[in-house]
């Protein structure tokens, strides 16, 4: 397999310049797809770790609004969560890993609703929704992380699944190919003198024989 | 300094809880609504929208579009009837996707 290119010497020489930048790109991709490789498995494990973690604390404050709301009538219910002190609000801030944006996801939190996140009296309320609601608020910080992580590790995944793609374009289609027909031209050309040589010498000696 | 909100997707019962912390709550019951909520709320500024595996799973392509932007970004979480699975499976799906290979979950799975 090699690309179709008339045996000329302008020809070799712009190959052998692509083969150059060619050579120099692929050093540099795999460079990349290395320490993207380095961030992303930092990234997955972290992932993987929050993920259960915040997983089960999910799961317990369910458990906990669960019997909430078995204790509690659905009206009382809905009245005590019905207006929240303050709204979550997050600031959003791009981060460049190796030439990929992700965002960098912050909370904005007030400093009044900390540490106690409950927006309603106690008298009309169960305990258990208390807990439930206290575990939500701990948990929040983390799934905003979580969402931060997860999108980092999906918009990584895929610039690594492009980057190796290009790096193995490069290193076994594009650089074989031009090798190979570098290589063709300098044997073409190789032969050619040859010929010319040949020719040189037989017409010599054609001269010399007409004038003996 | 842009501000952006948090929204939650998902079965009223599972997602109440969140509507106390000041977290836009959207609830729903079926596929249908779930699209129309998330329409409506790529048009705000969301920067994380969390929602439930179960009303995920009904809305996969909505959700895939919106994987490939920067912004909003979407969380799985489990519902209360517990989880399944499908957040760990997307992180599997990716380290798949890039690595090759499985190399988080291979050990423990088998």
């Amino acid at each position: 397999m090699e690309i179709r290119v008339n045996p000329t010497r302008m020809e070799f020489n712009r190959l052998k310049g692509r083969l150059k930048m060619a050579q120099r790109g692929h050093k540099l991709l795999k460079d990349k797809r290395d320490e993207l490789m380095r961030v992303f498995l930092k990234l997955v494990r972290e992932n993987k770790e929050l993920r259960t973690s915040v997983e089960k604390e999910l799961s317990r404050s369910f458990a906990n609004f669960l019997l909430a709301s078995a204790v509690m009538s659905g009206e009382t219910l809905e009245e005590a969560i019905m207006y929240p002190k303050a709204a979550v609000k997050v600031d959003v801030k791009t981060k460049n890993v190796m030439s990929v944006h992700v965002p960098q996801i912050t909370n904005l939190e007030d400093k009044e609703t900390e540490g106690d996140a409950t927006p309603y009296g106690f008298a009309n309320t169960s305990g258990e929704l208390d807990s439930s609601i206290d575990t939500l608020a701990k948990v929040l910080p983390h799934l905003i992380r979580l969402a931060e992580l997860e999108k980092a590790v999906y918009l990584l995944a895929d610039e690594i699944d492009k980057t190796r793609r290009r790096v193995n374009a490069l290193e076994h289609v594009l650089i074989p190919q031009l090798q190979h027909t570098i290589k063709y031209i300098s044997m073409k050309l190789d032969e050619n003198e040859r010929g010319a040589l040949v020719r040189l010498m037989k017409i010599k000696d054609i001269v010399r024989g007409d004038k003996k | 300094m842009s501000m952006y909100k948090v929204a939650v997707v998902g079965d009223k019962n599972s997602i109440l809880g969140f509507k106390a912390l000041g977290v836009a709550t959207y609830p729903v019951t079926g596929g249908d609504e779930a699209a129309r909520a998330l329409s409506e709320i790529v048009r705000e500024k969301v920067a994380v929208i969390c929602i439930t595996e179960a009303v995920a799973e009904q809305i996969k392509p909505q959700l895939e579009e919106l994987n490939k932007r920067l912004l909003p970004a979407v969380v799985l979480i489990p519902n209360n009837q517990g989880s399944l699975g499908l957040g760990m499976m997307q992180i599997k799906k990716n380290a798949e996707k890039a690595i090759g290979a499985d190399i988080l979950f291979g050990k423990e799975g088998s």
